[in-house]
């Protein structure tokens, strides 16, 4: 009984099948009518609709900045001396940027060494002040610079902190890094700085542990990207 | 260093080129104005208007800034408010990359520097996460140890799971593995350095400030497998900066 049902609904879903497509006839005895007949119709109503590409503007982010600085380091103790380095920046907004510094320098000799006239206290490897700081920046205040009556440049002051290491006298050594800078846009993607930071970390070369302050003074040029 | 600072000039170069060749993307004001600023900040003042229906071509983005040129080939900054109800050549509105509060939970990148203390010895960290979900998340960090006797580094990968990526505040455990490599200071000891496996646990939050910027907080407890006897036990507390993209 059940059989004949199911024989019976069945075929008239291989009827339906074929004038409505509907694929539910599939598991019907007779495959090849119901093939036919859902290939045809498919043909007439399927619309051929062309598929349009849009892409999404890309507008050009220049959030990133890149630069190379050179100026004065203090090393406290042990004179005062040129270094170099770099910057990376990301301007997370209008206020406040994340920033990343690489700087070296050659410490000079203590007036202790040259007046003692006492053996080196340092080898030449360890004279090497090299630091790194990772840390974020505030544009305290954005405004413009003048230059004559013609030009105006876009320019901030600003306050950075970070942490990072120095490697001085033989030994790493964790290092708070305070700064202020001054930036003017020369172009929208080219700016000049004028940075001042200090370098607050712990040497023992001269008998006790104590905190010295290295204070720096830099120029640099960076491009935003 | 001198070549380093050449090679920082060189990676930058193509940037700078890149920027110069794209065309500008073109998009018609739909407001009743748009206001233009001297500069990319609130601050700046207002030294023109585009008048609802006329063209700009859009120059460059910086932070929520962007820079437009009229027909007029007048140029100023726009704030994203405005350029959001501007409309593309096919009339859609200009679809713009504003990280939200509704993308934090949902981002697949992780990147952040950390900053605290392990077992006494000031700590450094960068790490970096990549999400296969909203809840779990695999890790990697680097780590930078420098205390008074010793330094160190250390180097660990870790699974991370978020209970609640939908809260702005996001509490979170994590587990993993690395390795520990510690060198006590030449002045003070004289040891050799050494190299330990370390395995560890830990929990911390993750709290979405504004943007594309997290504050991130975390516990880890260590225990580092010495050649010795007795394992070593270590904490660590650290607080800390991530980016999420």
């Amino acid at each position: 009984m059940e059989a004949r049902i199911r024989i019976l609904l069945l075929t008239g879903a291989v009827a339906l099948a074929g004038c409505a497509s509907t694929r539910t006839a599939t598991e019907s005895p007779g495959p090849s009518a119901t093939g036919d007949g859902a290939r045809e119709s498919t043909s007439v109503i399927t619309p051929e609709v062309e598929r349009r590409e849009v892409k999404p503007p890309r507008i050009d982010t220049e959030n990133w900045e890149v630069g190379a600085y050179v100026g004065s380091l203090s090393v406290e103790d042990f004179e005062v001396n040129i270094v170099y380095g770099g910057r990376l920046a990301y301007h997370i907004s209008e206020d406040f940027f994340a920033e990343g510094i690489y700087g070296t320098a050659d410490a000079g000799i203590s007036s202790y060494e040259r007046l003692s006239g006492s053996a080196p206290l340092l080898t030449d490897s360890e004279r090497k002040f090299k630091y790194y700081s990772l840390g974020f920046g505030w544009n305290v205040l954005p405004g413009e610079v003048f230059l004559g009556g013609e030009r105006a440049y876009n320019s901030a002051v600003y306050l950075t902190a970070g942490v990072g290491n120095t490697t001085f006298a033989g030994d790493d050594r964790f290092t708070v890094t305070l700064g202020a800078g001054a930036r003017v846009l020369i172009k929208d993607w080219l700016a000049a700085h004028l940075d001042v930071r200090d370098h607050i970390l712990e040497v023992d070369v001269v008998g006790t542990n104590k905190q010295t302050h290295n204070f720096e003074a830099t120029i640099s040029l960076s491009a935003f990207f | 260093m001198r070549q380093a600072l050449l090679m920082l000039l060189l990676l930058a170069a193509p940037f700078a080129a890149q920027a110069a060749e794209a065309p500008p993307v073109t998009v018609t004001v739909a407001d009743p104005f748009l206001e233009l600023h001297t500069g990319p900040g609130r601050g700046y003042p207002i030294t023109q208007v585009v008048p609802r229906d006329e063209q700009v071509d859009v120059l460059k983005r910086r932070t929520d800034w962007f820079k437009v040129r009229d027909a007029r080939g007048r140029e100023g900054w726009v704030h994203i408010s405005q350029m959001a109800a501007t409309l593309t050549p096919s009339g859609a509105p200009l679809p713009i990359d504003d990280p939200s509060r509704e993308q934090f939970g949902e981002h697949r990148r992780e990147i952040g520097v950390l900053a605290g203390d392990f077992e006494g010895a000031n700590v450094i960290t960068i790490y970096g996460a990549y999400a296969f979900n909203p809840h779990l998340a695999a890790e990697l960090r680097v780590s930078q140890l420098l205390g008074s006797f010793s330094d160190g580094q250390m180097f660990a990968a870790g699974l991370s799971h978020v209970f609640r990526p939908d809260w702005r505040v996001q509490p979170f455990v994590s587990i993993g593995t690395g390795a520990l490599r510690i060198s006590p200071k030449g002045t003070l000891v004289q040891t050799p350095d050494r190299t330990d496996q370390l395995a560890y646990v830990g929990a911390g939050f993750k709290a979405y400030l504004a943007r594309r910027f997290i504050l991130r907080g975390e516990y880890n407890k260590y225990v580092v497998f010495t050649s010795r006897d007795d394992n070593e036990e270590a904490d660590e507390w650290k607080l800390g900066f991530a980016f999420f993209f």
